[in-house]
């Protein structure tokens, strides 16, 4: 792992993680009497927290380096803050403490992606590329590019059907589709692979190489070990928020097996 | 565990400097507030596509649909005009009541809905939040402008009553557009200060329908705004005439009515009514800006 360290001016990085602590903080429903208007007026007044507040100190202090043309592979049991910590990459979640540095605006791609659910499977497309930041000259040019791609409308025209309709497969397709639209320095995929079939997951995997072909850094969260595997050459084992190992994908998933094994 | 803290230690950089030198920026960094306007004007078609999107699904799901548009004023206007008008007779002194009680109700509506789905715009879009990357003011300026073309429908209802009791087309109906205009404005920067207040302190929410009615009886919607000037002087008063709502319902009552009473001369009204939008509308941006990386925690 010494030498994803060195070389820094070999290599051009795109990630650099500095110490990173992420912080969730959840307001839990109130215990009767104290969400009445009278208590959150006090409340309010006096400045209190309320007694409901919980932190959850899901990342602790992660530092790393990821590099041009990289696919890095993210392991970890679960809730051990593989999801937060991409969040974080992406800007999505503030760090508490330490810094993350990346080039470009990190794109993650995750299983509750929130699209619109009573919207149709085209407006998302829509919508989710105009939030991407395209204009809507490119948008007009790609969404059928995208639902191709997403396989959606192989079984009938389910573009036009709200999203609610579609089995979470096609959720993930539609939304992998959606994000791999645009060319991203950095491509954040949580698990969003996972419920695709085999041939969706085929040509996703072909998508994925493609992306860094082009000078970009992928980072992939999954629990399948063949999947991270095939696409990367370099894994982190993340524990309980923090990093167990990181280095080449082999000797890191024998760690991490020996350690699930256990 | 991994040494990690030192990148390249044979330079002795630190990943901060490393960082630096290739041009990464900091995820979370908080833009310059012109760069956040440009930002936000880039977004303008993921604004106006999502406010689409949130009047088709909340539409979508009732059996009349667009007509609760038009219906809720009415219907609104209607229970005031039997309790206010009919019951308590608070009408002496106005000679068309009705006209000066629905453009009360209507006016102050839409400033009344545009916060209360303000105050919702962080905090009820947490899963969007957390899955894109947009400058988050998209989110109340949607609400705002769905809150806008919602109001356009119940304008139109307005005109429609305020003809049917007998009220002529004036020239100064002409004021009716930049009076909306500033009030959209006004109520932008509402939207946005409630939504940063709401995802920041979500029990805000439940002290808002009290906050909101107390506002209402302060603005004279429902009775003549003589009964302050019967029953109040001095400081109380100007700070009663001062209310920016009091100020819009007027100046729509004044460019809508023939005969109405006003609170004070419609050019200090229109005096304050900019004011009072600059103030809250520049005000509630940067505020807004200011918390911009910290949506989405928690
Ligand atoms: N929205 C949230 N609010 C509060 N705590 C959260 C939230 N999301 C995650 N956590 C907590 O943060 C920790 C890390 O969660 P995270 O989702 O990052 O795990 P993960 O590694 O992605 O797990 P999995 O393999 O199950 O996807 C967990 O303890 C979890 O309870
Ligand atoms: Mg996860």
């Amino acid at each position: 792992m010494a030498d994803n360290m060195t070389g820094g001016d070999r290599r051009e990085p795109t990630v650099i993680v500095d110490d990173a602590h992420v912080v969730y903080r959840i307001q839990q429903s109130a215990t009767p009497g104290t969400g009445s208007p009278l208590a959150s007026f006090k409340r309010l007044v006096t400045g209190t927290k309320p007694a409901t507040m919980r932190e959850v100190h899901a990342i602790k202090g992660v530092s790393f380096i990821a590099y041009k043309g990289e696919a890095v592979g993210l392991i970890g049991t679960n809730g051990s803050g593989k999801s937060t910590l991409l969040r974080a990459i992406a800007g999505l979640l503030p760090v508490e403490r330490g810094a993350i540095y990346a080039a470009g605006q990190p794109s993650l791609l995750g299983v509750s992606a929130a699209l619109m659910n009573d919207l149709p499977g085209e407006r998302n497309v829509v919508l989710g590329c105009l939030a991407m930041g395209m204009t809507p000259a490119e948008v007009k040019a790609k969404t059928k590019d995208i639902i191709d791609f997403s396989g959606i409308n192989e079984r009938g025209d389910f573009s036009s059907l709200p999203m609610r309709t579609y089995s979470s497969g096609m959720g993930a397709r539609l939304r992998f589709a959606i994000a791999a639209a645009k060319q991203h320095d950095v491509l954040l995929i949580d698990e969003a692979l996972a419920t695709g079939d085999a041939k969706f997951r085929r040509r996703s995997e072909q998508r994925v190489r493609d992306l860094r072909a082009q000078a970009g850094t992928v980072f992939l969260v999954s629990h399948s070990e063949q999947s991270i595997r095939d696409t990367c050459e370099r894994a982190i084992w993340l524990e309980s928020g923090l990093i167990r190992a990181d280095g080449a994908t082999d000797d890191v998933l024998k760690e991490y097996e020996a350690y699930v094994k256990r | 565990m991994p040494q990690t803290a030192v990148a390249g230690s044979d330079t002795g950089m630190t990943l901060k400097e490393l960082a630096r030198r290739h041009g990464l920026s900091a995820a979370g960094k908080l833009p310059s507030l012109p760069e956040y306007t440009r930002q936000l004007w880039a977004y303008r078609y993921f604004i106006a596509s999502y406010a689409n999107a949130k009047v088709s699904s909340s539409l979508g799901k009732t059996r009349l649909g667009v007509f609760w548009q038009v219906l809720t004023p009415l219907i609104n206007a209607a229970v005031y005009y039997v309790i206010f008008g009919v019951i308590l007779n608070t009408k002496s002194g106005v000679d068309n009541f009705v006209a000066y009680l629905c453009t009360g109700v209507f006016i102050f509506g839409f400033t009344q809905s545009t916060v209360s789905a303000g105050i919702q715009a962080i905090s009820g879009n947490l899963g969007l939040i957390r899955a894109l990357h947009f400058p988050r003011a998209s989110l109340p300026l949607a609400i705002t402008v769905v809150e806008i073309r919602n109001t356009l429908a119940s304008l139109a209802v307005l005109i429609v009553i305020v003809l049917g009791f007998g009220e002529p087309i004036t020239l100064e109906w002409l004021l009716i557009l930049p009076i909306f205009l500033v009030q959209s404005v006004f109520n932008a920067g509402l939207a946005l200060a409630g939504a940063r207040l709401g995802s920041k302190i979500p029990d805000v929410r439940n002290l808002i329908p009290f906050i909101m009615r107390m506002w209402l009886y302060f603005s004279a919607v429902l009775y003549p705004v003589t009964r302050f000037t019967d029953h109040l002087s001095g400081w109380k008063l100007h700070v009663v005439e001062a209310n920016p709502m009091l100020v819009f319902i007027d100046l729509m009552r004044h460019a809508l009515m023939e005969d109405v009473p006003l609170a004070a001369s419609p050019t200090v009204m229109w005096l304050e009514a900019i004011a009072w939008t600059a103030v809250v509308g520049l005000g509630g941006y940067v505020y807004f800006w200011r918390g911009e990386k910290g949506y989405g925690r928690g």
